[in-house]
């Protein structure tokens, strides 16, 4: 893994390698698990969180129908409260402004809060082509960075890495960087943690710029939230001079008040925390208390044309929190990287198409890393229909049809690549049409179960190659319910 | 400083992108009338204050700060006991911290100024401060950067903060409570116990970057007046 997510390969052969990595599933899987057990107990703290899930989804939508508005009052705010606002359509436009930045300051440092959009642009190899190096700061992130890897989940970036592979790449990687590790570096959590207190604690007294993303951005007031747990958010917000935040248009919110909301939504769906350690929030520039100078960098980047798709525009609403990632059984087995994109997971598997276009193989397969189980709708704390976005994206690659690329009406043709889904899909239209078929398909296989081999013969042999064909249980749903009524006893039909 | 002619275009394109992409969205909307229903609740459960108050002790301590109980005549004496026990020498405190908290506590005061550089607060052992709120459903002690909390560095390079809650005035039980008393051209900080991390194999250790021991001193009575 280089730090790049340029040339990756489709989702199906990044995935057959990352499942035949039992570590890495084994990592995952514990992980996810343990996170999903924690946030369920969060989130049942709440008795109202079907209505603050339903208040987050409005707030969002509200938002994005009146996008224009409110960008225009976020700019008025932050201008008034002492902020400069840049605009930028791309990410090249976004890398260029933050290099100006940071150049016109004099300095060839940068300390970085944990910013996805950052990764989106590649900020970091742009700054470093103009001679600039930026420090991740965030604990995870500075593991990726040192590992010359790439981030493999929202919010714990480094979870496909184990305790004694940290410690390899801290002894390894920390003196080009900056202080070495300290002799003896044992592989304890604890340990570890320190070194980087140590490595990173020198960076930031000395730093005169920082770049962060941001949570939320209030446009009624100008506020920037950012949420964090270790404090590194904190010393890149207050401690430097300068501050450049880079932040997409869909972060933006209406009010205030909004942030009762998001506050709440947000830390219990990441975390599975009733509240993050640290909320940093700020109002453009306060006289002898934190960065003299405060800038703004509004992001598009492709988030325009998925605006324009009135039912792929739902995944504006996300908040990043990772939720989804947690609960779906494609990202425990496949692992982050296999996205190809800094956005992982179920809301990668719809974010990336539409924000980079259906440009390549990887970006067509996307909306097919998906098992439609529809876990991810389930914990969506903006609700976020998931599956729904997934199907559309499907029938684009395989139909084509009318999309916006970089604010142009296009019309795509089908995807060559995906003739056998095209196939597939049709004919299983044609059966759910045709009830008596699958009934009787469903029989005729859980009777040859025995017979049925790994991998499909002549044209089906595309599409096996990538997956593990399912075994086949023994008695069709249909058939068992038909027999059981689900073991309840009960006689009516299921609620 | 300025970004370069792009930025001015930049700004009508994606404007003018944004307006193609809502053509579905009927002219005659206005902004506010998407509806946003907002009958979630402002407060989780009817709770007397002192079970109020103690619903934060609780989840403060959850997220393991050390949570201290005192009526304000005990403060001095309190703070001065948790200092001594740390072994703290010097100490950094805001320009308005009541002069008597630390009075009897045989520590040298660092006041807070612009001047403060951030390798000396580096060498600090410990701060005091008191806060704006705090948020018992969340475990969480709000500071707006008012004259008895300094600036927002204070509370983030010393490895220890001692923060002084008054329990008659300044605890809310839900988010939306603390929202709508926090003034947002302040710069605020939300603390919901010490800085953690948990991306070492989702293992929570304390204190990577921010202070980590964080010490929570609930206070009945005023103590503004000591």
């Amino acid at each position: 893994m280089t730090g790049t997510y340029l040339g990756m390969p489709s989702f199906p052969r990044a995935a057959d390698a990352s499942t035949r990595d039992h570590r890495l599933r084994a990592n995952l899987r514990r992980a996810t698990h343990t996170i999903r057990a924690k946030r369920d107990r969060a989130v049942a703290e709440l008795d109202d969180w079907v209505q603050l899930r339903a208040a987050g989804a409005a707030v969002k939508d509200r938002t994005l129908r009146h996008l224009d508005h409110y960008l225009v009052q976020l700019e008025e705010s932050v201008t008034r409260a002492g902020g400069t606002v840049h605009w930028a359509a791309d990410a090249a436009e976004a890398n260029r402004i933050v290099t100006g930045l940071v150049l016109a300051t004099g300095e060839r440092e940068v300390v970085k809060v944990k910013s996805m959009a950052t990764q989106e642009t590649g900020l970091n190899g742009a700054l470093a082509a103009a001679g600039i190096r930026a420090y991740e700061t965030d604990l995870a992130e500075l593991i990726v960075q040192l590992g010359d890897d790439l981030p493999s989940h929202i919010l714990v970036p480094a979870i496909h890495r184990n305790r004694a592979e940290i410690r390899d790449i801290f002894r390894r990687r920390m003196a080009e960087w900056g202080l070495p590790a300290p002799e003896g570096l044992t592989d304890r959590p604890a340990d570890l943690a320190e070194a980087a207190r140590l490595h990173l604690r020198e960076k930031f007294l000395r730093a005169k710029v920082a770049v962060s993303g941001a949570n939320f951005a209030v446009a009624e007031t100008g506020t920037l939230v950012v949420v964090e747990s270790e404090g590194n958010g904190r010393m890149c917000l207050t401690l430097p001079e300068t501050l450049i935040s880079v932040v997409g248009i869909e972060k933006v919110v209406p009010t205030w008040r909004d942030l009762e909301i998001f506050l709440q939504l947000l830390p219990r769906s990441s975390t599975a925390e009733r509240m993050n350690p640290y909320t940093s929030m700020w109002t453009g520039t306060t006289d002898g208390d934190g960065p003299r100078a405060f800038h703004l960098v509004l992001l598009d980047n492709g988030r325009t044309d998925t605006l324009a798709d009135t039912t792929g525009r739902q995944a504006l609403r996300c908040i990043r929190c990772s939720a989804c990632l947690n609960v779906c059984p494609v990202y425990e087995r496949a692992g982050g990287h296999a996205y190809g994109s800094p956005y992982p997971g179920p809301i990668g598997a719809v974010l990336t198409p539409q924000l980079r276009g259906l440009a390549s193989p990887l970006e067509e397969s996307l909306p097919y890393a998906s098992s439609l189980c529809g876990a991810c709708f389930e914990a969506c704390p903006v609700a976020i229909d998931i599956p729904e976005v997934l199907v559309h994206l499907r029938e684009r690659v395989v139909e084509g049809g009318t999309v916006t690329l970089r604010g142009t009406r296009t019309v795509i043709k089908p995807a060559k690549r995906h003739a056998t889904e095209r196939t597939v899909m049709r004919a299983a239209g044609w059966a759910f049409d045709h009830p008596r078929v699958l009934r009787r398909g469903q029989r005729l296989l859980a009777r040859t179960r025995g017979l049925h081999p790994g991998r499909l013969p002549g044209p089906g042999r595309a599409w096996s190659d990538a997956r593990d064909l399912p075994e086949v249980p023994p008695e069709s749903f249909r058939d068992w319910w038909a027999r059981t009524r689900g073991g309840s006893g009960r006689k009516g039909e299921p609620s | 400083m300025s970004s370069g002619p792009s930025s001015g275009s930049s700004r009508e394109r994606i404007l003018g992108r944004v307006r193609q992409a809502l053509a579905d969205v009927p002219p005659s909307e206005q902004p506010g009338e998407h509806p946003v229903p907002r009958d979630y609740a402002t407060q989780h459960g009817e709770h007397t204050h002192s079970a109020t108050v103690g619903l934060l002790a609780e989840n403060l301590a959850d997220y393991r700060a050390r949570v201290h109980r005192t009526e304000a005549p005990g403060l001095p004496a309190l703070l001065a006991r948790l200092l001594a026990e740390r072994g703290a020498r010097r100490v950094v405190v805001p320009p308005a911290l009541p002069d008597g908290w630390l009075a009897t506590a045989p520590v040298e005061l660092v006041r807070d100024s612009p001047a403060l550089t951030a390798r000396e607060l580096d060498s600090i052992d410990s701060v005091v401060t008191g806060c704006a709120l705090a948020i018992a459903e969340t475990g969480t002690v709000v500071l707006d950067a008012g004259p008895d909390q300094g600036s927002r560095r204070i509370t983030l390079v010393p490895d220890h903060h001692l923060c002084v809650v008054r329990t008659d005035d300044q605890v809310v039980s839900s988010v939306p409570q603390a929202l709508r008393r926090l003034a947002p051209a302040r710069p605020l900080t939300w603390i919901s116990g010490p800085s953690a991390t948990s991306d070492i194999e989702l293992e929570r250790v304390e204190g990577v970057h921010g202070p980590r021991t964080l010490e929570v001193i609930l206070v009945a009575g005023d103590p503004r007046e000591l």
